[in-house]
């Protein structure tokens, strides 16, 4: 029996899309089976950050509706052994699915799959509840600025209300260079704020963009971004894997003067 | 980075997690405006019974009170008050008794 791991945020453009691309990815390159559900109805987008846009036949209201089987519905990556997309409706709302529904569903993948990752809509409202209905692990992504802290601090205090015991903290596009000069928030200033644990760091870099005018998720290779990625899959297997040391770049920033 | 700037007293990073911090308190203690609005109201009826209250000058927040405990770490929200009296309302009272 696979997990099932909710990836939000509250505050929309943080990164849980790539996040949920990359983590998948990682853990299928990993030897995992691993479904990533785009529950982001009437606004998808992980299929393009997954580089499967074009073979889309049926989606998540498909399946939910009955239209087709789950099966039929998850598109196999060629490009990752192991790893599924099941796509979200790009032409109906959120309230074209409930989270009765969406529990089912999960329920259902879970017996097949290592892992099925919930990409989450931003905000808290319908799409929010249908993400997190079948969930048992939360990672919640977050960039170390006021507002989307903030927002994380809100999606913890629901979950909380919700009865999720397993909520981890993602905090993305950090940029070491400018922690180093105070002009950023660090990691463990976002973690001693929010109060609870972290699961990984991904410094912003240019190779994450890259990536995903590509279409092709970076967790493995050896960008710094691709290894952050990697350790994150390793700490989601219950693994202890210590924090990259994300001043190396920085070192050579330094030097040149910057 | 300017030599001056070594001797400022803190960085945006700082800054950003102070203020962060205090919205937060405001967000986990559930105070809405609203009724951050209706307790000041109310505050203002209560004591206008006795003195006589700056009404501009009434400043009133939720915000965090160090933990005085030594077994917890954590913050504690507080009601912070600071209420300028205008005028004892001795003599009106009198005059009324």
């Amino acid at each position: 029996m696979g997990e099932v791991i909710v990836i939000t945020s509250g505050k929309g453009g943080v990164g849980k899309t790539t996040t949920t691309a990359n983590i998948g990815t990682g853990l299928a390159k990993l030897g995992k089976k691993v479904v990533l559900v785009d529950t982001d109805i009437g606004l998808r987008n992980l299929d393009v950050v997954l580089g499967l846009e074009n073979r889309i036949v049926y989606n998540l209201v498909d399946v939910v509706e009955g239209n087709c089987k789950a099966k039929q519905a998850l598109i196999k990556s060629k490009k990752t052994e192991g790893l599924y997309l099941l796509p979200a409706a790009q032409t109906r709302d959120k309230t074209s699915v409930t989270p009765e529904q969406m529990k089912k569903l999960a329920d259902e993948l879970k017996k097949d799959y290592d892992y099925v990752f919930m990409d989450c809509p931003a905000g808290i409202e319908q799409g929010f509840k249908n993400a997190i209905a079948g969930a048992n692990r939360a990672l919640i992504v977050t960039t170390p600025e006021v507002s989307a802290v903030r927002d994380a601090d809100r999606i913890i205090g629901l979950l909380e209300a919700n009865e999720m015991k397993d909520v981890k903290l993602i905090v993305n596009r950090l940029r070491p260079d400018m922690v180093k000069q105070g002009n950023m928030m660090s990691a463990n200033d976002v973690v001693e704020v929010l109060e609870i644990g972290l699961i990984g760091i991904v410094p912003d870099d240019e190779n994450i963009v890259i990536a995903t005018n590509n279409g092709e998720p970076l967790a493995g290779d050896s960008s710094l971004p691709g290894q952050a990625y990697m350790n994150i899959c390793h700490r989601i297997m219950g693994e202890e894997v210590p924090f990259l040391d994300l001043n190396k770049k920085g070192f050579f920033a330094r030097l040149f003067g910057m | 980075m300017k030599f001056s700037d070594l001797f400022r007293k803190k960085g945006s990073g700082d800054v950003a997690k102070d203020r962060l911090k205090l919205v937060l308190v405001s967000d986990r203690s559930a105070c809405s405006p609203e009724i951050m609005e209706k307790i000041k109201n109310d505050i203002i009826e209560v004591l206008s019974k006795y003195v006589e209250i700056d009404k501009e000058g009434l400043d009133i927040k939720i915000t965090q009170m160090e933990a005085e405990n030594e077994g917890s770490d954590k913050a504690s929200p507080a009601l912070y008050a600071n209420i300028p009296i205008k005028n004892m309302k001795g003599k009106k009272q009198e005059s009324k008794a």
